[in-house]
């Protein structure tokens, strides 16, 4: 299997291709929510007809007014505050629910305690547009129609089962023997979880308080359900619902708004993505 | 004296063996409040799911009654549906081949060592980890219809003589094709890193041999990758076609279902029947047909968990 050096350039020349190609397809809705942030009006809506004008580059200087209009003139930073808001409430209800479960499910239950965990990852698969119908009852019923607590009340509905599973694989990460010999030492179990365990897990903990927060800020269907305010949506359905209007071209503070949720989501997940595959994956690899 | 131990060895505990009812008992009382509000909040409401669809209720009022299998007969006789319900084959079906195709493709790229790999990878998994609303709004930018820069660039290569425009969101081909590049942008990085995951995890010993061996790269490729990889090919395949066909957010931000319901798929259109026109038991039975083909899923999930705890 000798490659003579023509077949290796070519090797080469092949794979940078393939990457280019795939980063560009990857970040152009990017780029392009970058340069629209920063047109001026006059640069952007010129239309597409008009060859000579090169949309790909600032032809004139770049202004920060769709910005200020942004965070002047619109909503979004209510938007961002209710989004941030609910996220933190949920990311304490899902450790609360979670952690005890994740911990049961990793050392306290037997056989039968991998079958339940599975039953628990498979209620993620449950979609949300099949439960947003009974929801809608279920909110009306409550008093909770406009209301963020029905996203609060909601919104473990995934996070719940996704963050279980996620903690179980990292309990079970622990040795054994951690606990043990605290129990040993004269702790009780509930000591030694509380003194040996959590501390040890905190970076379980820590990945699963940054999936929770996400999965809130991206989640688009149950906000788009229940929150008809403009003063209450959070940021996914408050952008694309309320600051879309028909004839009035606000494209420059969209395109802002886009950018600034999204670049520090990227950041975040950048750093936890190993650990997000190893919930997806099952036990498929090991 | 020397093989007497060898008789008196325990045989193996199971975990659920050495656990004292006490630890039982506190394992029940740790997982409850989560098992209660997954029933409560996701067990019950699907029941709901299905009674609703059996009844005439509406977003108005809480009086309703039982149709029967009234809505169901309704709905498959509704072009509309019809239509949404080849759509969501459609795209489901072409997204996922696509991002298989491609998701291959990118993963053995990644797999090489070269210059910059951290920024790649990073760069990639933007579109996935962008929430998916406003990364959509993203591309409703891009295939507006007055400014679209696509048509720009197929202007200028000439692709689109004088006169002739793509309407992306107002033709109901252009309006697949578009809802479909969206949905695989958005599920490439997805399963580009659970494939990755599942290369990097054969080890390299095993190509080594087969190189010693002679095997060839298709004997290689059909011999060992594709084997070893089934159980996390069968993962992402199963992941991607769940978020393909239940997801609505796509549609629903770029055509809103439009032109005239051509590029509906079920869960926008249970939206639009269930939630804005207000009429629940209708909704809901549109949305029970997503049912079977999850219920297909996972069962397919269950058996590849099973076969990888068995191995």
């Amino acid at each position: 299997m000798r490659r003579s050096p023509a077949q290796k350039a070519l090797a080469v020349v092949a794979h940078r291709s393939v990457i280019l190609a795939f980063t560009a397809f990857a970040i152009f809705p990017f780029y392009w929510m970058l340069i629209t942030a920063f047109k001026q009006n006059s640069d952007l809506y010129v239309g597409a007809s008009n060859t000579a004008h090169n949309p790909f580059i600032f032809n004139q200087a770049p202004t920060l007014i769709h910005l200020r209009i942004l965070f002047q003139n619109t909503l979004f930073p209510t938007w961002l505050f209710n989004t941030l808001w609910v996220g933190a409430i949920v990311v304490i209800i899902t450790l609360v629910l979670a952690v005890p479960a994740a911990y049961s499910l990793a050392r306290l239950t037997g056989r039968w305690g991998e079958h339940l965990s599975i039953g628990i990852f498979l209620t993620y698969l449950v979609p949300s547009t099949l439960l947003f119908i009974p929801f809608s009852r279920l909110v009306a019923l409550l008093g909770l129609q406009n209301q963020l607590g029905a996203l609060v009340l909601i919104y473990p509905t995934f996070t719940v089962p996704f963050c279980t599973w996620l903690l179980m694989g990292f309990f079970k990460t622990l040795p054994k023997e951690v606990e043990e010999s605290a129990m040993v030492d004269g702790c009780s179990r509930f000591g030694a979880i509380a003194r040996v365990v959590l501390p040890l897990a905190m970076p379980g903990l820590l990945t699963v308080v940054i999936f929770a927060l996400t999965l809130t800020i991206q989640e688009f269907v149950y906000s788009l359900t229940f929150i008809s305010s403009v003063e209450r949506m959070t940021v996914s359905v408050g952008v694309p619902v309320a600051l879309v209007r028909g004839d009035v071209y606000y494209w420059g503070s969209l395109m802002a708004a886009c950018l600034i949720t999204s670049v520090p989501l990227a950041v975040i997940y950048n750093f936890f993505l190993d650990r997000f595959i190893a919930g997806f994956t099952v036990g498929a690899i090991k | 004296m020397d093989t007497v131990p060898a008789l008196t060895t325990p045989a193996p505990l199971k975990a659920a063996d050495t656990l004292s009812a006490r630890d039982r008992r506190l394992g029940k009382l740790l997982l409850a409040p989560a098992l209660v509000y997954i029933f409560l909040l996701v067990a019950l409401p699907f029941l709901l799911a299905l009674f609703l669809s059996l009844t005439n209720s509406s977003a108005g009022s809480l009086d309703f009654s039982f149709v029967g299998l009234q809505n169901f007969k309704n709905v498959v006789t509704n072009p509309v549906f019809l239509r949404a319900l080849r759509n969501t084959f459609v795209f489901t079906f072409v997204s996922q081949v696509l991002v298989m195709v491609f998701g291959n493709t990118l993963a053995r790229a990644l797999l090489k060592n070269f210059r910059g790999k951290l920024l790649v990878r990073f760069l990639i998994l933007m579109p996935w980890a962008a929430p998916i609303s406003l990364a959509t709004l993203g591309w409703l930018w891009i295939f507006d219809s007055t400014f679209s820069v696509i048509n720009w660039m197929l202007k200028v290569v000439g692709w689109l003589g004088p006169g002739q425009w793509y309407y992306w969101l107002g033709d109901p081909t252009l309006g697949m094709v578009a809802i479909i590049t969206v949905h695989v942008w958005r599920l490439l990085p997805f399963s580009t890193v659970i494939l990755l995951a599942g290369l990097t995890s054969i080890p390299a010993e095993v190509h080594e041999a087969a190189d010693i061996d002679g095997a060839g790269p298709f004997a290689k490729a059909f011999q060992i990758t594709i084997p070893m990889m089934m159980p996390i090919l069968t993962v992402a395949i199963l992941f991607g076609t769940v978020f393909t066909f239940t997801d609505m957010n796509v549609v629903y931000l770029l055509t809103r279902g439009g032109p005239y319901n051509s590029t509906h798929v079920l869960a926008s259109l249970a939206y639009q029947e269930g939630v804005l026109g207000g009429d629940v038991g209708r909704g809901a039975s549109i949305a029970i047909f997503l049912l079977p083909l999850l219920v297909v899923m996972a069962i397919l999930m269950l058996r590849t968990s099973r076969r990888a705890e068995v191995s």
